[in-house]
């Protein structure tokens, strides 16, 4: 029987593990986006079951800085975003195997 | 007890991980991946963390995935991928992450236990406010600073690719 630390770390390699083939497998731009964040909050569930484990503060401090590259990841890649649909006109990432001549 | 919550919001949250990488419709996606974030900060507060619970809440929930939903509000198209959800690498995608959770699994299997030593709870939590405040006050202050420069550094970024150039 696997304790609750073992749990949590397994759930986060799933989690990341899924987010990742969210990444690879999605062709909608926002929901990629989307499956990086998943990936990201496993990161912090990784952090916070060590420091929980451990019952010190430091991977409690990097969860913070986790949620701030975060923040700044999401605003630039929203306006990556807006301007490549202004560019291309659809959010398929794979529409460019579509226009063939 | 507190296993049973663990467990339970454990699956809950990998459930909806899994909503969020197969729903086809990008507004679903998000609404999956809020309650996948409300089900990790209920965790979190399990094993006694609540201050991030509370900023997992407040921070990821409050602010970026209400940004991304304004986002998702404005930008979202039908296009062709609502018709064709999934790209041509979902079968080679699905190999490599099986084998990506093959080579994690065996980095946390072998132990009996993850390596560390386990601590044993304190009298009362290290994860208080109070503590936190005066880690970072104390221990992280200068990683504090850089971390508000770089927010300015992506708010200007920002800024400047989505102006209009005259």
């Amino acid at each position: 029987m696997m304790d609750k630390y073992q749990f949590l770390i397994t759930l986060a390699v799933l989690t990341f593990a899924a987010g990742l083939l969210g990444v690879i497998v999605r062709r909608n731009l926002l929901v990629v986006v989307m499956c990086v964040e998943v990936m990201l909050n496993s990161v912090v569930l990784a952090f916070v079951t060590f420091a929980a484990r451990s019952q010190t503060m430091g991977g409690v401090a990097m969860t913070f800085f986790v949620y701030v590259a975060a923040s700044c990841e999401i605003a630039l890649a929203m306006a990556i975003v807006v301007l490549l649909v202004k560019r291309r006109g659809t959010l398929d990432l794979a529409a460019k195997y579509e226009l063939k001549g | 007890m507190n296993f049973a919550l663990i467990a339970f919001f454990g699956v809950l949250a990998f459930v909806f991980a899994l909503l969020v990488v197969s729903l086809r419709q990008p507004m679903r996606s998000a609404l999956a991946l809020i309650a996948h974030m409300i089900c990790l900060a209920a965790l979190f507060a399990c094993v006694g963390v609540e201050v991030v619970a509370l900023f997992q809440i407040l921070i990821y929930v409050g602010a970026v995935m209400v940004f991304m939903v304004y986002v998702i509000m404005l930008l979202d198209d039908r296009d062709a991928s609502y018709v064709h959800v999934f790209s041509r690498w979902s079968v080679p995608g699905a190999l490599a992450i099986g084998l990506v959770i093959v080579g994690l699994g065996m980095l946390i299997a072998p132990a009996p236990q993850l390596p560390g030593v386990v601590a044993p709870a304190a009298a009362t939590s290290p994860f208080s406010f109070s503590a936190f405040s005066l880690a970072f006050m104390q221990g992280y202050w200068f990683h504090f600073e850089l971390a508000t420069v770089l927010l300015v550094i992506a708010i200007v970024a920002a800024w400047t690719v989505i102006s209009e150039r005259r």
